[in-house]
């Protein structure tokens, strides 16, 4: 057997817009069967590399390989990939049935032939007998399901999928979130993503590249990416996360003291790259600290603050209270916990908080760190 | 299409694509229009000299019945103009903001149906309602209102109403498609903040029709100055209208020269008057004929 | 003013009093044009009497030429038939182009091109008519002076009535067509070229399906806009004349009903292209 194992991998890929490269040097490689997403703001050139690996766009430099077969010089038309449009890319003048046989007939599959398959097809996304219907009949979740199978019924080595849940109100797109991983464990298919919705990046993938700028700034599971992010982007991009701008002043067995303009200190486990006297961002997440009403007796290296209520945001089991440190004058936000205890805090109460400093990340400030 | 397989074949495709629209305007509008022009600037062919000369121009002017013809057809062509926006203006506001869904739409489509039949076939459906021998007089004498049929073709009523009746539809489109863009919302508030039916119509409908309403005005002028079958049929002797003139130099007496420099000054009135529109209503061109 | 807000009955009354008076205005002179075409009497004039068929089925036995037997009337049909089929295939046809021109290419002096493209659309049909009959003799009093050749479509004659035609029913294909290609979403031929079409498949199943009411739409108005046309017609017309020129002829010197019985079928043939554009419209538009 030599099925290559990798369907997508791409070796230093370059595209350059004039000055702006939007895509910058990327080498990445996908396993056969895997979710696949990317993850980024808009403008980071994530859909410049989908559209590259699709054959609308060529690199200026570096090799596609798909299913292990370079992509150089094949029209998109003749690629192994199918995609998921943003706007789904419905043809609006053909039906249910049309549109999904519509890659059969061009392959010049007979008719009596196309027509089990798009049955078939649509049994398994779950529209059985809708063939006959008008596109714009349907509702936004059962287009997403005609848009995958469209695609699915070409049995493609790769599906690639344009932030497709993002024209979808808020309910549909979480329902649509599920569905798709069902859909993708069911067809074995890999499946590169890409949205600028962290949730969904997380929700989804077996492993996800964060993006910007036209470079991946960390590729890994999606808890890697929460709890060991790489780099200062990547903390605050994915998920909510409390910055502290201090100066490193003194490092022990990986814990660093970073010291605010303010003069206060904490402490955090510290990249490799930040060294003492450099200016350090550290970042800890809401439910990573602790909130007391009377002042612990705590242990260790954990210190603890003081800090007045500023606003409570209720929501269910995401609730969460703003503080202001007394001293620094920082705002922290910190996850109330679910056990209903601490829901009576009013605002501008006066509590204590602490955190373990092997949960806070300490990086060296990059300038350019903006989201 | 997104990324053509190599420069020369998309080349090649732009030239293909070029070819048909540059020839149809270089050799339909602009060359026939530079050569009336240069012919316009000829002696008649008679003269001998092949000097060039305003000679042509100045016969216009010289000759009394030549300019009030053209001071004529402009201004009845303004004032039938104006006629064709009164009567238009309910209509088109009926459509677009009284009448209920299946009623509007039987609506502009009675407005519709008359202007996708020939000209011709309407200017003789007049003919017969309006002259002497017609249904019209005959039905005044019946009635008791004349002793005698009257003509009622050959006046400049009739023209005008033939005119307004050629132009209806041309005023109608733009005035409904901007007034159904109006928010009836912006009309309660008006009314809700103490405006009258008048005021409310000349502070908050007018302003936002504006745009139709020239685009309106400029399509019924200018077609209303080159029509040739209504004035002349309905207004027959009487009816003094310069594209008569034109075609008198042109085909009648072979005139060609006098009859190009006609023809230039009518394109001149109409090109300025579709400009003062423009300017009036701070419009681009391009936006009102996609409009009209 | 609108029915959210209180009207008068007067208001009310008035307002449909006048709808009905419009309407009447708009169908009068057309009734009358149907109704005189079954008159039993050599002018299409009041008093009545009586129905006839005459004016459709009457030949040289009962001393009137009916519409089917008036061989010049039905000539003149054919020949606006032919020039409207002509004009109607250029113009399309170059509409067409010119969309994709417009929609599609880039290249310097677009911005220009596409003005001037709307051009035809402000300049009078007479003058259109005379500067085309003007450039056209010039061409071929060139033609003959220098290379002996006689050129006869270049005399007036149907060729220049369908040239004139055709040079402003053009820009008006090219307004309908390229509104629509506008409208068109790129990403559709992205997709159909992503599920393994050819250049060519994308065109026929994508494309052109979506461009169909227009194309649709602009042949059904570049026909009725030749076959009706008089202005241009009346400039560039030899020896064989369409029918609205013929009609005009006739009209001057006082016509018989039989222009009313031709009248009929325009009538109905015009509404029937309305209906059916309309339908379609509305089936684009659902």
């Amino acid at each position: 057997m030599n099925t290559p194992a990798l369907d997508l991998e791409l070796r230093d890929v370059i595209k350059r817009y004039g000055d702006h490269t939007a895509v910058n040097e990327l080498s990445f490689a996908v396993p056969r069967g895997s979710f696949f997403s990317i993850l980024g703001p808009s403008g980071c050139g994530k859909t410049t590399l989908l559209r590259m690996i699709a054959g609308f766009i060529s690199p200026d430099s570096g090799d596609v390989y798909i299913g292990g077969v370079n992509m150089k010089n094949i029209a998109p038309n003749r690629r192994p990939v199918n995609m998921v449009f943003q706007q789904l890319a419905l043809f609006p003048m053909m039906s249910v049935g049309e549109n999904v046989a519509y890659g059969l007939a061009r392959r010049g599959v007979a008719r009596l032939e196309q027509k089990k398959k798009v049955a078939d097809m649509l049994a398994r996304v779950g529209l059985a007998g809708s063939e006959n219907k008008p596109v714009d009949a349907l509702s936004g979740g059962q287009r997403q399901r005609v848009a995958i199978a469209r695609s699915l019924v070409l049995e493609p080595t790769l599906l690639l999928l344009d932030e497709p849940l993002g024209a979808l109100d808020l309910k549909l797109r979480e329902h649509m979130k599920l569905e798709l991983k069902q859909l993708q464990a069911a067809f074995g298919t890999t499946f590169v993503y890409i949205t600028h919705d962290q949730s969904e990046a997380l929700v989804l993938s077996d492993r996800v590249a964060v993006m910007n700028n036209g470079r991946f700034e960390q590729i890994g599971s999606p808890q890697e990416l929460y709890y060991a992010a790489a780099t200062p982007f990547v903390a605050s991009f994915v998920g909510a996360n409390n910055r502290i701008d201090g100066v490193l002043k003194g490092i022990a067995s990986g814990i660093g003291d970073v010291v605010t303009s303010t003069g206060v200190s904490f402490f955090a486990k510290i990249s490799a790259r930040a060294s003492v006297g450099s200016t350090t961002q550290v970042f800890i997440r809401p439910e990573s600290i602790s909130l007391y009403r009377q002042q612990p007796s705590l242990s260790g290296q954990m210190s603890c603050y003081q800090g007045a209520v500023t606003s409570l945001l209720f929501d269910g089991a995401n609730s969460s209270v703003l503080l202001q440190e007394l001293t620094s004058g920082l705002e922290f936000r910190v996850a109330l916990p679910q056990t209903g205890h601490l829901s009576d805090l009013k605002t501008g109460e006066r509590v204590y908080f602490s955190f373990d400093p092997e949960r806070a990340l300490g990086y060296l400030a990059e300038p350019s760190t903006r989201v | 299409m997104s990324e053509p397989a190599n420069r020369t074949q998309s080349r090649l495709l732009l030239a293909l694509l070029l070819i048909p629209g540059v020839l149809w305007l270089v050799l339909l509008i602009l060359l026939p229009h530079v050569d009336l022009a240069i012919l316009s600037l000829k002696p008649h062919a008679g003269a001998g000299t092949q000097q060039l000369s305003l000679s042509q121009y100045g016969t216009f002017f010289e000759e009394p019945l030549y300019w009030h013809v053209f001071v004529r057809t402009a201004l009845v062509s303004g004032l039938s103009t104006l006629l064709t926006l009164l009567v238009a203006f309910p209509i088109a506001w009926t459509i677009a903001k009284i009448a209920k869904e299946r009623t509007r739409s039987y609506l502009f489509l009675a407005c519709l149906i008359p202007f996708w039949i020939s000209e011709t076939v309407r200017t003789l459906g007049w003919m017969i309602l309006l002259r002497e021998s017609g249904v019209l007089p005959a039905l005044l004498v019946k009635l008791g209102i004349t002793n005698a049929p009257i003509e009622m073709l050959y006046h400049d009523a009739t023209i005008l109403i033939g005119l307004v009746y050629t132009s209806l539809l041309f005023m109608v489109v733009p005035l409904v498609s901007s007034l159904e863009s109006l928010d009836n919302s912006l009309i309660e508030a008006a009314y809700d903040l103490g405006g009258k039916g008048l005021t409310v119509l000349r502070t908050i409908v007018l302003p936002h029709a504006a745009p139709g309403i020239t685009a309106g005005c400029i399509v019924v002028f200018m077609m209303t100055l080159g029509n040739y079958l209504t004035p002349t049929l309905l207004g027959g002797k009487n009816s003094q209208w310069f594209t008569e003139q034109i075609y008198t130099q042109f085909i009648t007496r072979f005139n060609w020269e006098q009859g190009a420099a006609f023809g230039f000054l009518l394109l001149s009135l109409s090109v300025a008057m579709v400009w003062a529109g423009l300017k009036v209503s701070g419009q681009q061109f391009a936006d009102v004929m996609r409009r009209a | 003013m609108i029915p959210s807000l209180p009207r008068s009955i007067a208001v009310r009354w008035g307002n449909g009093a006048y709808v009905t008076l419009f309407l009447l205005f708009l169908f009068l002179p057309l009734a009358i044009v149907a109704v005189f075409a079954f008159n039993d009497a050599p002018y299409p004039a009041p008093p009545w009497h009586g129905f006839t068929l005459d004016w459709f089925i009457g030949n040289s036995e009962l001393n009137r030429t009916g519409l089917f037997a008036d061989t010049e009337l039905l000539g003149s049909i054919w020949t606006s038939c032919t020039v409207a089929l002509w004009v109607t295939g250029l113009s399309v046809t170059v509409g067409t182009l010119n969309a994709f021109l417009l929609e599609r290419a880039q290249f310097p002096g677009k911005s220009a091109l596409s003005v001037l493209m709307l051009v035809p659309l402000v300049i009078p049909g007479v003058i259109l008519g005379i500067s085309i009959l003007a450039f056209a003799s010039r061409l071929a009093t060139l033609a003959d002076d220098m290379f002996g050749l006689d050129l006869d479509f270049l005399r007036p004659g149907l060729p220049l009535v369908v040239a004139g035609q055709f040079s402003y029913i053009a820009a008006i294909a090219t307004v309908t067509i390229s509104s629509r290609l506008k409208r068109f979403d790129l990403t559709l031929e992205d997709a159909a070229y992503n599920l393994g079409a050819s250049w060519f498949a994308v065109f026929r199943t994508i494309t052109l399906p979506f461009l169909k009411p227009a194309l649709i739409g602009s042949a059904a108005i570049a026909f009725l806009m030749s076959f009706e046309n008089f202005n241009t017609t009346l400039m560039l017309v030899g020896s064989d004349s369409p029918l609205t020129i013929l009609m005009y002829g006739r009209m001057r010197e006082g016509a018989s009903p039989v222009l009313n019985a031709v009248s009929i079928f325009l009538m109905i043939a015009s509404a029937a292209v309305a209906f059916a554009l309309m339908r379609s419209g509305k089936r684009t538009r659902s």
